[in-house]
Formats: C-alpha cells, sequence, structure tokens
C-alpha cells in the first residue's frame, strides 16, 4: 500500500491542485481511500474518461445525464453556479422533490445556474478513484470543486457518510475548517437537519427549514462576496491569516446573518461532567442564539417540469404536493412536528400542475404527496376531479397516507383502476394503551370493519404499518400486533377466502430531535431482538401474511445520529475513514466500523440511545427550533406518560407555538391557506374582555 | 392504426438499454398525446416493438420502432411533435404508416451495419490483416454467457475503411444475431477503444 502512495506521489505535476490523501490522525494511518483524486479535469477529460469506463459499471445511464427537462445554461457568463446534491444513488434521488423545487428556483434566476449529482455506486466509485475522475455535476460535467455552492439535502441520517464521501470524491476536504477561498461553501438543509450536531464540522451552513426563500437570500450573499471564478483558483493557501481565508469567513459571516441559516463554526458548546450539554452559544456578535426555522406562508406554484430520466429509477412519477405540515400530532412522527404549520394548496392549483406536470413528462403515475392526504380539506373533490381529469389514459395515481376509516375506500375506489400498488394503512400500535401513548388514537374495531371492506371490494392484498419500540412497550403490546394481523386477515378470509394477503411492515422506532418522545430512551438491542422473535414466531407461519422488519443495527445508526451532539462528528468522521458508506444499503455500511470508531473517540453509543433523559436535559439542538416550544413538547411528553391524548389540532389549538412565531407572517397572509384554528392571543383576550366590560379608562375621563 | 418510427439514438442514450428504450417511447407518446394502443388485462402493456435491440454503450442512426394506436391520426407535424419533447440524442428521422397486418417488425431484419471509430492509434497494417484473416477463416468458435457459438457465418462483411474507422455488417436475424464487441474482441481492440455506431438495419423487402 505504502509503495502505491509512493508511486503516486511521484507523478504529481507541479501546480496542480491535489487533494492530500495520506491522513494520519490522532490514533491512527487510514489505510482507505488512498487513491489520488486531482481536483481538476475540464468537462471534456471527464466525459472522454466516462466513455472507458462506464461499460463496466452497472446502470451506466445514472451517470451520464441528458435527461428530458434538465436546464443547461452557459457556464461561463452565469454568475453563482450551484450544485445540488442528493448523496445516495441517482435511482432514489433523481425523483427527489425538495431538490426538484431549489433546483427550479434557482434556475429561473438570470444570474445564477443549479446543476445535479448523485453518489456514485461502489462500483463506479472505485473506477473513478482509480482513474482519478473527480465528482462531477450531470449536466455540464464540471467537477463539483469548481461551483460556488454546493447544497445537500440529509432527509435522513445514514446519508451523513455518504456525504463526506462525495466532498472527498470531488477533491474538497471533508472538513469545513481545512476549505480555503478557492473551494465552494457546502450548505446543508432537509429534515435531519433539525439536529444539524453530528454534521457541524463538514457543513459550512445548514439551512434550517424550508428553502424556497433562504436559497436566494444564500445565493445573493455569495454573489456579492465570493471572488470571481480564476481569481479564487489559486492553489490552497493554508495561512490562517490569509486573505484567501478570511474571504471565506467573511462570506459565512454573512450568512449567518440570514435567518434560518445555521453556521455551526460560530458557535460553541459546553458539556457537564456527565457528558449531557451545559449550553451553547454564539461565539460572534452577528450570530444568533437561536436559529429558528424558515418557512414560506403560501406554498409557491408546485415544480411541473420534472427531470425524466433515461434509465428506471425507484419512484418513476411526478409529485404534487398537496398540503405541507400535519395537524395530527401523532408523538413519534418528526415531520409532523418539524414541518407545522399545515399549508393546503387549492384543488385548482394541485390539478393544473398535475395536468402540467404529466403533460411536459409523460411519466405513468401521478403522486399527490403530504403526510395525511385524508386530512386535506377538499380531498373528495380533488380525487373525483383527477379521475375525470385523467379518464382514457393508463395513469396511476397514488394517495399515501390515508386514515383507517371507509372514506379512504371510497377515495381508493375512485382511483381504483389506476391505482399504485395495495391498499396500505398505518395503524403503528396494536394496543389501546400503546395508541393512547403515541397519540394515534384508532379502536381495534375500525381497523376490522375497514380492512375488511377494503377486502370486500376486491383489494386481496393489505399493507399494515406498525412500529415497535415505542416507550413503555412490552411484549403484550408486540403480541397485539401478530393478534392483530391474524384477525384482520381471519375476516379477509371470510370475505374473499383464501386469495386474502397480508403485509405486515414492524420498523423500529427511533426518537427524534424536536418531537415529544425526543427524551426517551431506545429499546436495548436484546429487547428489539425479542420483539422481533416474537413477530417472526407468531406470524412466519400463515404463508399468506408477509413479515418485513427492519435491521435493528440500522435502527441504531440512526439513534446514535438523531440525538447525536458535536463529538458524534469524529465518530461519522472516523465511520466514514473505516469505509462505513452508504449507511441504508446492506452493500455498503460497516457497523463494525461505528463501533470502532466511538471507541477510538472514547464515546458510549448507549449514551445516545438508551437513556432517559433528564427533564432539564439541555439537548445538543436546542439552540435550534422548529417553532415548535420545548415546553409543549415536554407538556405533550408528560401526556403520553398518563396515555392522555390530544386530538387533531385543527379543531383545538394547543398552543404550540408556531403562531406566536410567525404572527407577524400569519397577518400578512390571511386566510384559508394556514389549517391553524382562529385563537386570540391571551394579552388580546384580556384587551377584548376589558374592553367589554368597559374596564378600559375611555380618552376624556 | 401502425406507425413505424426511424430515430436516432446518441449521446448520453447510449447508455440507455433496450427496457428502458421502450418505456422512454411510452412516455414520449404520452407527452405528444398519441392514442397508444395497450394489452388487455391487470398490467396493461403498450403495443409497441422494435426491431433489433442495440447493445448498451453504442449509438445508432437508424433505429426502428413500431407502434400500434387506437385510432387513425393525421401524420403531419408528428415528428415535429416529438422531436420537441425528447431528451437530447434521440431525434426522430421518418414516420409512416405500414399496414396493420404486415408481419411483426423484429422477424423482417436480416442484418445490421456498424461503423467503428478507434480513439486510440492502432497499427493499421496490422489490424488490416487481422480483417483478412478472419474474413479467410472458415469459422470463429467463441463463447459467450457459458454458450459456445460460431461468430464466422454472423459476419457479413468486415472492412477497414480509413486508419481509424473499420465498418461491418453482421447478421440480426432472430436467433442469429451477430455483435460487434463480439467481433472488435477478435480483432484484439478492446471495446473502450471504439465508439461503435449502428448506420443502417437491413429488412427483407
Amino acid at each position: 500500500m505504502y509503495l502505491s502512495i509512493q508511486k503516486h506521489l511521484t507523478g504529481l505535476k507541479t501546480g496542480q491542485i491535489y487533494h492530500s490523501v495520506v491522513i494520519v490522525e490522532r490514533h491512527s494511518i487510514y489505510l482507505t481511500n488512498l487513491v489520488i483524486i486531482p481536483a481538476m479535469m475540464n468537462p471534456e477529460q471527464i466525459e472522454k474518461e466516462l466513455d472507458r469506463i462506464l461499460l463496466k459499471v452497472q446502470k451506466p445511464g445514472r451517470y451520464v445525464g441528458g435527461e428530458l427537462n434538465i436546464t443547461q445554461k452557459d457556464w461561463d457568463t452565469v454568475k453563482t453556479k450551484v450544485a445540488l446534491v442528493f448523496p445516495d444513488i441517482y435511482d432514489i434521488g433523481v425523483s427527489n422533490v425538495g431538490l426538484k423545487i431549489l433546483y427550479d428556483q434557482i434556475n429561473q434566476r438570470e444570474d445564477a445556474l443549479a446543476e445535479r449529482a448523485y453518489a456514485p455506486w461502489l462500483d463506479m466509485e472505485d473506477l473513478m478513484r482509480e482513474r482519478g475522475i473527480p465528482l462531477y455535476a450531470l449536466e455540464s460535467k464540471q467537477p463539483l470543486a469548481c461551483f460556488d455552492l454546493i447544497g445537500f439535502t440529509l432527509p435522513y441520517e445514514t446519508l451523513y457518510t455518504n456525504a463526506l464521501n462525495i466532498l472527498d470524491l470531488s477533491g474538497i476536504p471533508v472538513r469545513s475548517e481545512d476549505r480555503d477561498a478557492s473551494h465552494p461553501i457546502i450548505i446543508a438543509g432537509g429534515h435531519s437537519t433539525m439536529n444539524p450536531e453530528p454534521m457541524h464540522a463538514f457543513i459550512d451552513a445548514f439551512v434550517i427549514g424550508e428553502g424556497e426563500e433562504v436559497i436566494h437570500d444564500i445565493i445573493n450573499v455569495i454573489m456579492s462576496l465570493r471572488a470571481p471564478k480564476g481569481q479564487s483558483n489559486l492553489p490552497a493557501d493554508e495561512g490562517i491569516a490569509s486573505p484567501a481565508r478570511r474571504g471565506r469567513n467573511d462570506i459565512l459571516r454573512e450568512l449567518a446573518k440570514i435567518p434560518g441559516v445555521y453556521v455551526p463554526r460560530f458557535y460553541e458548546a459546553y458539556y457537564l461532567e456527565d457528558g449531557t450539554v451545559s449550553h451553547i452559544e454564539p461565539t460572534v456578535e452577528d450570530a444568533p442564539a437561536v436559529i429558528t426555522k424558515r418557512i414560506v406562508p403560501k406554498l409557491p406554484p408546485p415544480p411541473t417540469k420534472f427531470i425524466v430520466p433515461n434509465v428506471d429509477i425507484v419512484h418513476n412519477r411526478v409529485s404534487v404536493e398537496i398540503m405541507r405540515g400535519c395537524t395530527r400530532g401523532c408523538r413519534f412522527c418528526h415531520a409532523g412536528m418539524i414541518t407545522r404549520p399545515v399549508r393546503e394548496r387549492s384543488v385548482d392549483e394541485v390539478l393544473e400542475a398535475a395536468e402540467k406536470a404529466i403533460k411536459n413528462s409523460g411519466f405513468e403515475e401521478l403522486a399527490l404527496l403530504s403526510l395525511s392526504s385524508s386530512d386535506y380539506t377538499n380531498v373528495l373533490e380533488l380525487v373525483t376531479k383527477v379521475g375525470e381529469k385523467f379518464s382514457g389514459t393508463h395513469l396511476k395515481v397514488s394517495l399515501p397516507s390515508l386514515r383507517i376509516e371507509s372514506v379512504s375506500i371510497d377515495l381508493m375506489e375512485k382511483l381504483k383502476d389506476r391505482r399504485a400498488g395495495g391498499f396500505t394503512l398505518a395503524p403503528e400500535a396494536a394496543t389501546e394503551r400503546m395508541r393512547r401513548i403515541i397519540n394515534k388514537y384508532i379502536p381495534d374495531e375500525d381497523i376490522i370493519n375497514t380492512t375488511r371492506e377494503i377486502y370486500r371490494r376486491g383489494w386481496s392484498t393489505i399493507k399494515l404499518y406498525f412500529m415497535i419500540g415505542h416507550p413503555s412497550e412490552t411484549l403484550e403490546d408486540v403480541q397485539a400486533i401478530a393478534d392483530l394481523c391474524k384477525r384482520v386477515l381471519a375476516e379477509g378470509r371470510k370475505v374473499i377466502g383464501w386469495k386474502a394477503k397480508l403485509h405486515a411492515g414492524v420498523s423500529t422506532f427511533v426518537p427524534k430531535s424536536q418531537t415529544p418522545f425526543q427524551w426517551v430512551s431506545c429499546d436495548t438491542p436484546e429487547q428489539i431482538k425479542a420483539k422481533q422473535e416474537l413477530l417472526k414466531r407468531e406470524l412466519y407461519r400463515d404463508k399468506n401474511i408477509k413479515l418485513s422488519l427492519t435491521d435493528a443495527e440500522d435502527s441504531f445508526l440512526e439513534a446514535w445520529l438523531s440525538r447525536g451532539d458535536r463529538r458524534m462528528a469524529e465518530v461519522v468522521y472516523s465511520a466514514w475513514r473505516k469505509g462505513s458508506k452508504f449507511d441504508a444499503w446492506q452493500e455498503g455500511k460497516k457497523y463494525d466500523a461505528w463501533m470502532e470508531a466511538f471507541e477510538e473517540h472514547g464515546l458510549d453509543p448507549l449514551f445516545y440511545t438508551h437513556r432517559q433523559r433528564r427533564t432539564d436535559e439541555v439537548f445538543p439542538w436546542e439552540h435550534i427550533t422548529a417553532a415548535v416550544r420545548k415546553n409543549f413538547l415536554f407538556q405533550d411528553f408528560r401526556m403520553s406518560l398518563e396515555g392522555e391524548i390530544r386530538v387533531d389540532c385543527r379543531l383545538n389549538c394547543f398552543a404550540c407555538g408556531i403562531l406566536p412565531t410567525f404572527a407577524g407572517m400569519r397577518r400578512e397572509n390571511p386566510g384559508e391557506g394556514w389549517k391553524c384554528p382562529d385563537v386570540k392571543s391571551p394579552a388580546q383576550k384580556k384587551v377584548t374582555a376589558a374592553v367589554n366590560n368597559h374596564e378600559l379608562p375611555v380618552v376624556g375621563d | 392504426m401502425r406507425i413505424r418510427i426511424t430515430f436516432s439514438k446518441q449521446d448520453a442514450l447510449r447508455y440507455t438499454g433496450h427496457l428502458d428504450l421502450h418505456k422512454l417511447w411510452e412516455r414520449a407518446a404520452r407527452r405528444a398525446e398519441l392514442p397508444l394502443a395497450y394489452s388487455q388485462g391487470f398490467h396493461p402493456q403498450p403495443k409497441m416493438n422494435m426491431a433489433a435491440a442495440l447493445p448498451l454503450g453504442f449509438s445508432s442512426r437508424c433505429e426502428v420502432l413500431d407502434m400500434k394506436l387506437e385510432r387513425d391520426i393525421p401524420l403531419e407535424g408528428l415528428k415535429e411533435k416529438l422531436n420537441a419533447t425528447m431528451p437530447s440524442g434521440l431525434r426522430v428521422q421518418l414516420i409512416e404508416e405500414v399496414d396493420e397486418r404486415a408481419p411483426a417488425l423484429q422477424t423482417q431484419v436480416v442484418s445490421a451495419e456498424y461503423e467503428v471509430i478507434l480513439t486510440e492509434a492502432v497499427d493499421g497494417s496490422k489490424l488490416k490483416r487481422r480483417i483478412d484473416s478472419v474474413m479467410e477463416s472458415e469459422s470463429l468458435l467463441r463463447i459467450r454467457r457459458n454458450k459456445e457459438y460460431d461468430l464466422r457465418p454472423l459476419i457479413e462483411g468486415l472492412e477497414m475503411q480509413s486508419e481509424n474507422k473499420i465498418s461491418m455488417r453482421l447478421s440480426a436475424r432472430e436467433g442469429a444475431t451477430g455483435r460487434p464487441d463480439e467481433v472488435l474482441d477478435v480483432l484484439g481492440i478492446p471495446v473502450e477503444d471504439a465508439r461503435v455506431e449502428r448506420t443502417a438495419l437491413n429488412f427483407t423487402s
């Protein structure tokens, strides 16, 4: 290995920027990824190299771009260049709606361009490293290192090592502190960044909340402060006081002033002796003590020019977001807590967008996206009109997240000849006690009646989603999942006989930041194993029941990271250096590497997972808020311990904190768009009462 | 109504395989609002046929596709309409109506012609000798996907056009299809050093 490094090193040319590869760290010399990646290769060179290797990899169509509906701009005349990265394979990333929205937002500007990049699969990465091909954007084939701004979306934690790997493959220093003015600014957003701390060492700035508006603020700062290309592409200057270094810091200082932008280098975290956080504070004047998420008052027009891949991907469809946010308040649900308030699009806007998107793309499926379709105010009208609009075509329509009630079957029936897949319902838990704890209360009888009716109306397969590992769950609660599955299937058999099938998807609950369950402990590996064994024992016998379980190790990885602190960044780094990547894939993740990484940094994985948090604990994400108050979350957590439920907050405002935080925005955008009920603040009430009782002094008295 | 579409498949689309190309055409038909006919049943499939699968990585000037439509439509302007929403690399050259009762397209192909550009310098006289010896040989037994077959009868023509260009005509009958990369292998040319383009498909007249 050493000899091969020597060989590579002697071949280096002067004046060319190379990414250093021999990483000697505190404890060890890492022997992975020891291949020279030249940071610069031009698009022609990259294309030439690609032609020589693409027939050697699986699905080469992932790596060539050229899809319908991409935007290609003149590289030399556009001022600010942004690369948007989904750090998983093309097949998963290309249909991501969040990045699509940003792609359109940026490309609508004349002065900026956005291109895309995804993580190359393992076979492609090996060849790229072997031949020194840096990661490039699909539209122009320009290396990622040549962009001004790189934006990662991090919707889930198992993408973290991939994000590091992508920076490395691009010849960009993985650590924020090692970058200089020649390197792009690296930003990240997405649901998992509601606790950004495990990635704080690698990302220059996080976007907290919705990106539609803030991306423009960021681009404007970069456009005005970043040196034009060519001047900044000088070899790396390592001196702290060099003008280059100050330039980068200046840009980040400006970014930190944008509401909703978190620049971790301007914050310091202090710890107590027990390893929990004491406090987190800004180290510079302009950085706010608390970063509140950004939202848009009204959902902007949805994308209608979806990129049409030339190879098969996971979701071959156009998606129209019908509603953002959820009022159900399920206590385990990260998305439901962080995407408030509920904002709906009108039926007409959805229909118009769906029609345009299908016309522009020719896709065979339309997905109407939201966290809870049944709660969309005019869902019946929408579904009826979609049925009418696309009658006579072979378009499939998917309507996810339906409530367990007969109305859902009526809805699905309207889409019957165009439905995609089976009928899916998510009871999440199978005992009344458990359902009260998680605040998703559905009586067994509703489930039985609804599923019986689904079988009766012609669906032979029903998919039920459950979670194990909810707080205070016992083996009896898990047994109840098995019993319920059997009962549902038995009812189905009464109606349609042996054709009836059931698919039980049982995942493991992972407590997330910014939710009422952020205080709870995860199940131990032994507990998860016992619960999963029970389900297998009970359900594997019936060949008409298909049971899917999530791998317990995957859940732990997610759990360490979702509530991790800044110290976890070193664990992420070491795990990646030791070869773990594609952590959501069996082919990529290396659990042992993670365990070694914990040990190397003297951290205990159980501290992050199997530990009930103190009620007064300061969380690592205390300085980041989704505008849902910690007190509200804590009250909800206490209610869960008492088995108390909270109804849909469209009916009754529980003062989560959204309305006071965005009061000004709401005032300027009145009307039906937001689904928060009207509430008077206590102050206003007092004033109203006082006026009514003639208690206020009247002028002239 | 049955229509026959001749199109080129180049650039990035070289890496789109046969099945994906079917999907691409189904979507193109939907964009152009063509009344594409579908099979009956639970999983309706569009009624489309392609003349001959093109191996991944090769480009083509002459792919041919038959499409069954539910009703007759005027063909003028259709080419432009399709081309207006195609990914770069795919261009429709010709659309013509064919007899609904005509035999399936893939049974009518007899041979395919290819042009190979060599991207790395080769010893021309050596290559010429190799080509001659291939053409003079009686049989070329090879193994592909664990099956032995004779490549020689599938080579109908093989010529050196210039220092860096070879042309070949290979059989493309059902069950007797020659692959240009197999010929290149016999000639000792690594496929990554060559750009292969299909230039013509020949049909029984």
